[in-house]
């Protein structure tokens, strides 16, 4: 932000000050959900409905089942799953995409397929998944890669086609070869676009994470969702959808701390430039 | 050509020492593909520059200026002609240019800081890491920017972003300074700082100096010699040897009744009167 820029000014108590709008706008962040919380606890108290258990109940089984219970194995099935599909993907997505952009023709030829594929709903291919991989880790781990490539793949292209000719021109000048010139100015100059696309590609993963456990699974929380519903456990079923929850919460906090770290520099810089307008 | 007519003000040591020039250019035409068809950006510019000379290439918008300047870094091949640097044929950009753009705010990395900007042309060449510091603190205090090292360009003023970018490219010690209208985009007090600066940084390194500009007042004041070129396609008008004592003054130099008469000459040029 710019009001770290113009902080050397500021009389001492400044600190004072500021931590206690830090405090502000927390509570003007946490407000509604203390106040969902509550409605939610107090609503549904004495509730004696089949699907809509207290929710002191699903807080419980959340402990008892996913914190000290069998369903902890369900979990780290289902991050086993995910982290390593994330990771093909992430890798695979700025690799090819990087290797398109360098090859025009086969860029040329192969960007209507991209195309198709990448608006291709992924769930609709469980099915051929499973004929083709069988049930298991191996086909979990390619449909979520799968599914999980196509937003990294483009914005990694298209970022690294959108790098401004005046820095290829400087790292030319400036004697950087051009395997240099990629790693060194496109890759960082296309950095924020292809963090963009893997954000996006976070949010496939983690739905292709479940639904490839829908289907001739036998563990992973979307499989305990399921399993639970079936056999009438609503009280199963919403804390694994909680868990699911604070998963994608968890999973957001920290993709947004590291990419304030490797962008730091981006958001400086716009911070800067949006001042100096 | 007039490579070794050079005067005793201008560079001291300098004069006839070289007898290649660093860059000549030979009836170089360069015609760009367009959708309206054809577009003839330069028709046979031949000129040269001789070593440790300042040369400034004059000319309205739309006169070539940008493609003659990525013509001499060899950024670009001409059509026809030819552009020989140290004699040889540019086909590439070769190791010992440097090259300062217009638009710093483009050119500068600003996921560098203004340290690592200025070292990566000596990292790409093996230099190694203690020599690099050494370097890089070196040509950042002879810009006037010695405690900048730490920071992001982007957190400098512009004309302190074009020191960092001619730090850059004076850090590899090349041979020849390419700049291409380095100072349009900074505020006029800004500029005469840069001016005085360029002049001092070329005496201290014994540099050839190749300016692109269009402002006439500044090509006057910096150059040696004034190469101007008209509009498009641009062809060399006139070659205009300027022998304003040297150092020159901001003050002192624009007020010698030579450079009224270098100004006017050089503006009825450009404005093809």
């Amino acid at each position: 932000m710019s009001s770290s820029y113009l902080s050397e000014g500021r009389p001492p108590g400044a600190g004072y000050l500021s931590g206690l709008r830090l405090a502000g706008r927390a509570a003007t962040r946490v407000w509604l959900f203390v106040v969902l919380f509550l409605v939610w606890w107090f609503w549904s108290a004495g509730s004696k409905s089949l699907y809509f258990p207290p929710l002191s109940s699903i807080l419980k089984s959340l402990w008892t089942q996913w914190v000290t219970g069998p369903a902890r194995a369900e979990l780290s099935s289902s991050l086993e799953h995910l982290l390593v599909g994330y990771v093909i993907a992430g890798v695979l997505g700025i690799g090819i995409g990087a290797l398109l952009w360098s090859l025009r023709y086969l860029r040329e030829a192969t960007s209507p397929y991209l195309y198709f594929l990448y608006v291709l709903p992924a769930p609709v291919l469980v099915p051929a998944a499973l004929t083709l991989f069988g049930i298991g880790f191996t086909m979990k781990v390619v449909l979520i890669a799968f599914a999980a490539l196509w937003p990294t793949l483009l914005n990694t292209l298209d970022g690294m086609r959108g790098v401004d000719q005046v820095k290829l021109d400087t790292a030319r000048v400036l004697g950087v070869s051009p395997v240099g010139t990629v790693f060194r100015v496109v890759l960082p100059a296309a950095a924020p676009q292809i963090v963009a696309g893997l954000r996006n590609s976070l949010q496939v993963a983690i739905i292709l994470m479940v639904v490839s456990e829908w289907e001739a699974s036998t563990d992973g929380i979307g499989y305990y969702i399921v399993n639970a519903q079936q056999s009438f456990d609503y009280v199963g079923m919403w804390s694994g959808i909680i868990v699911l929850a604070i998963i994608g919460t968890v999973a957001n906090v920290l993709f947004v701390a590291a990419e304030n770290r490797v962008l730091h520099w981006h958001y400086g810089a716009r911070a800067v430039e949006g001042a100096r307008r | 050509m007039k490579g070794n007519e050079m005067t005793p003000e201008m560079t001291p040591g300098e004069v006839g020492q070289e007898s290649t020039p660093v860059v000549s250019l030979r009836h170089v035409r360069k015609v760009f593909p367009g959708a309206g068809g054809p577009r003839e950006a330069l028709r046979d510019v031949t000129f040269d520059v001789a070593r440790g000379e300042f040369a400034c290439v004059v000319g309205p918008s739309g006169a070539g200026k940008t493609t003659l300047l990525r013509t001499l870094a060899g950024l670009a091949q001409p059509t026809s002609g030819e552009a020989l640097f140290e004699g040889a044929p540019l086909r590439s950009v070769p190791p010992g240019i440097g090259v300062v753009f217009q638009d710093y705010g483009r050119s500068l990395y600003p996921w560098l800081t203004v340290a690592r900007n200025v070292e990566l042309p000596l990292r790409v060449r093996g230099v190694q890491r203690t020599e690099r510091a050494q370097r890089v603190a070196a040509v950042l205090a002879s810009v006037g920017l010695p405690d900048a090292g730490r920071s992001y360009p982007w957190q400098l003023s512009g004309g302190m972003q074009q020191r960092v970018a001619i730090a850059r490219s004076l850090a590899y010690r090349p041979d020849l300074l390419l700049m291409d209208e380095p100072f349009a985009s900074v505020d006029a007090q800004t500029r005469f700082e840069l001016e005085d600066l360029i002049l001092r940084v070329r005496q201290e390194f014994g540099i050839t100096v190749v300016f692109v500009t269009h402002d006439i007042d500044e090509a006057v004041y910096l150059a040696d010699r004034v190469i101007a070129i008209s509009k498009s396609p641009g062809v060399v008008t006139e070659i205009v040897d300027i022998t304003l004592p040297r150092p020159r003054d901001q003050i002192t130099t624009k007020a010698d009744p030579a450079f009224a008469h270098y100004r006017e000459h050089l503006l009825g040029l450009v404005m093809n009167r």
